[in-house]
């Protein structure tokens, strides 16, 4: 058999044992985010940003788990938050990775949107790498209206709003 | 502790980026039965198995250790698997001690590994999360930004962290285990490396490497062993979710209590003066400034300092890293094993060219995920 044409293939050099498989490995998989994260989620589809705030100790968590991992309660009062927020700290990736659709380098930066508690991370744009600083004030551009879905690709990314910094003592409690 | 705990055996493999020479239970194997001879013992008087790893996903198989029992010599005894992300070693140390300290069994081998060459460990960190941005370039994406809050705060400058880069570096030259050896590290060169995550360079970070660790601990009336038991004077652990409103990923919580807790056991008052070495886990060069404060050695923002004078030196009055630590070699899953193996080693006596003279009391600590998990344990040369 191996010697017809068209058979297994007919391997005439001892090229050693094979000792490794590379076997790419794919899951695919339905997300459930749940009611606390489907109204995260919803808030973005409608261009807005939708958190929550503890009624024990008040602080406003964005996006919201639905709990408030300090105190242990449910959050139910929805809170929806300014389209402004101050970089707290940042730093630039300059590694190329798989999957990456971002041109490096570019700025990955913890943002914290005025009336949070809680920063995450956001991308920011228009703006030289070498001239990010901490307590820089951003606003989030948004994708047109019609392109807005229940995702953090609604928004594009961050850019400098032109106001001035923030001052540093009034975000260190966020670093 | 009920009983009193030891370490009878150590044994690690030669880390490297990849042992093609050998599969995941080869290596763990190769680990293990060093230990296990370095405590003059057989794998029958072994009594349980405690291994650890980070996630199953960085190499694509689920629950290793059922694969793995028969290379460890556990068929038909007690195995149990620990995982608590990157303190994973340290954890599964500190399990396999409480089921000695328990009085539950004599003997315990412990360990813990990863092969990074099977996996593409680096990037499975930064896998897409649904409805969020593709942001997170590895492990250093997410820590480099608190290490650029660390320096705004303590206002320690830039050449600190690459002296910590090229002092762990020296150090692997004095240790045949380590991943890396760099016989002209310097600080010109850590300086020219690629900036990764800037504020971090190539050099200021951990390589990926395969490797694995495994130690022999024994209760009391079980010692044994071709060097000095290690006995345990204290271990914990503490964790802390990832997210939180005031979470200090700088100085967590989570870190400073586990060390209270270690420190209280260990009747530790003063850290740097009363410890002799220290094994700390340090990815990324500035985690030594930062983990010298959170575990008190000095005053907050006093951190760099204390690298900056040379007291973390082989030479210095506290060294750190006498391995070459995680900036050296980098088998995820065996790295917080690794630290608290170097301690052990240090506190018997068979560090060879790593060895600080008198070294009789020291700190190992693992941390991991986002910064939220710990281990700790303090191995002294004399019995609490």
């Amino acid at each position: 058999m191996a010697d017809e044409p068209g058979g297994p293939s007919t391997v005439t050099e001892d090229r050693g044992p094979v000792t490794t498989l590379a076997t790419p490995i794919r899951l695919d998989f339905n997300f459930t985010p749940g009611v606390a994260q489907s109204r995260f989620l919803m808030g973005l589809a409608d261009g807005k940003f939708m958190g929550q705030r503890c009624s024990v100790c008040s602080k406003v968590y964005v996006p919201s788990r639905g709990s408030c991992p300090t105190d242990g309660v449910p959050t139910i009062e929805d809170v929806e938050l300014a389209n402004v927020g101050t970089i707290t700290t940042y730093c630039v990736v300059n590694v190329p990775f798989a999957g990456q659709s971002i041109e490096i380098p570019y700025i990955c930066a913890q943002v914290l949107l005025d009336g949070a508690n809680l920063s995450f991370m956001g991308l920011i744009q228009e703006v030289p790498t070498d001239q990010i600083r901490m307590g820089m004030r951003v606003e989030a551009v948004w994708v047109d209206r019609e392109e807005l879905s229940p995702s953090l690709a609604s928004v594009r990314y961050f850019r400098p709003n032109g106001e001035a910094d923030a001052d540093y003592e009034t975000f260190k409690e966020y670093l | 502790m009920a009983e009193r705990c030891a370490v009878i055996g150590v044994g690690q493999t030669h880390h490297k980026a990849k042992r093609e020479d050998v599969s995941i239970a080869g290596l763990v194997r190769e680990a293990a039965a060093m230990a296990v001879a370095d405590a003059e013992l057989g794998w029958p008087d072994i009594d349980a198995v405690v291994i650890g790893k980070a996630p199953d996903m960085f190499e694509g198989n689920m629950m290793p250790e059922l694969y793995l029992a028969p290379a460890l010599g556990a068929v038909g005894k007690p195995m149990i698997r620990v995982h608590t992300a990157g303190s994973v070693g340290g954890s599964t140390a500190i399990v396999a001690a409480h089921l000695v300290a328990s009085g539950i069994h004599k003997r315990v081998l412990t360990v813990a590994y990863e092969k990074q060459s099977d996996s593409d460990a680096m990037w499975a960190l930064s896998v897409p999360q649904p409805f969020a941005a593709p942001l997170l370039a590895g492990a250093g994406g997410y820590f480099a930004p608190h290490i650029r809050a660390y320096m705004r705060r303590s206002g320690a400058p830039d050449h600190i962290g690459r002296m910590v880069a090229v002092k762990d570096r020296q150090n692997a030259l004095r240790n045949p285990f380590a991943h890396l050896h760099l016989p002209d590290i310097s600080m010109e060169m850590v300086e020219e490396s690629m900036m990764l995550w800037d504020p971090l360079r190539y050099l200021e970070a951990c390589p990926s490497s395969d490797g694995a660790a495994a130690m022999v601990l024994a209760a009391e009336d079980a010692v044994s062993g071709r060097f000095p038991p290690a006995w345990v004077h204290g271990l914990a652990m503490r964790s802390e979710p990832t997210m939180f409103a005031g979470r200090d990923q700088v100085n967590p919580r989570a870190g400073r209590d586990c060390s209270a807790d270690v420190y209280s056991q260990a009747g530790i008052t003063d850290p740097r003066s009363q410890l002799d070495v220290a094994e700390v886990y340090v990815p990324f060069s500035w985690y030594e400034p930062m983990w010298l404060e959170n575990l008190g050695f000095c005053e907050l923002g006093e951190g760099w300092k204390l690298t900056e004078a040379g007291a973390t030196a082989f030479e210095g009055d506290i060294p750190w890293n006498t391995s070459g630590g995680v900036l050296s070699s980098n088998p995820i899953g065996a790295s917080g094993m690794l630290r608290f193996l170097e301690v052990a080693m240090q506190v018997r006596g068979q560090a060879g060219e790593h060895q600080v003279d008198g070294a009789r009391l020291a700190l190992g600590q693992a941390y991991g995920g986002g910064s939220q998990f710990f281990s700790m344990w303090v191995v002294g040369a004399d019995r609490p």
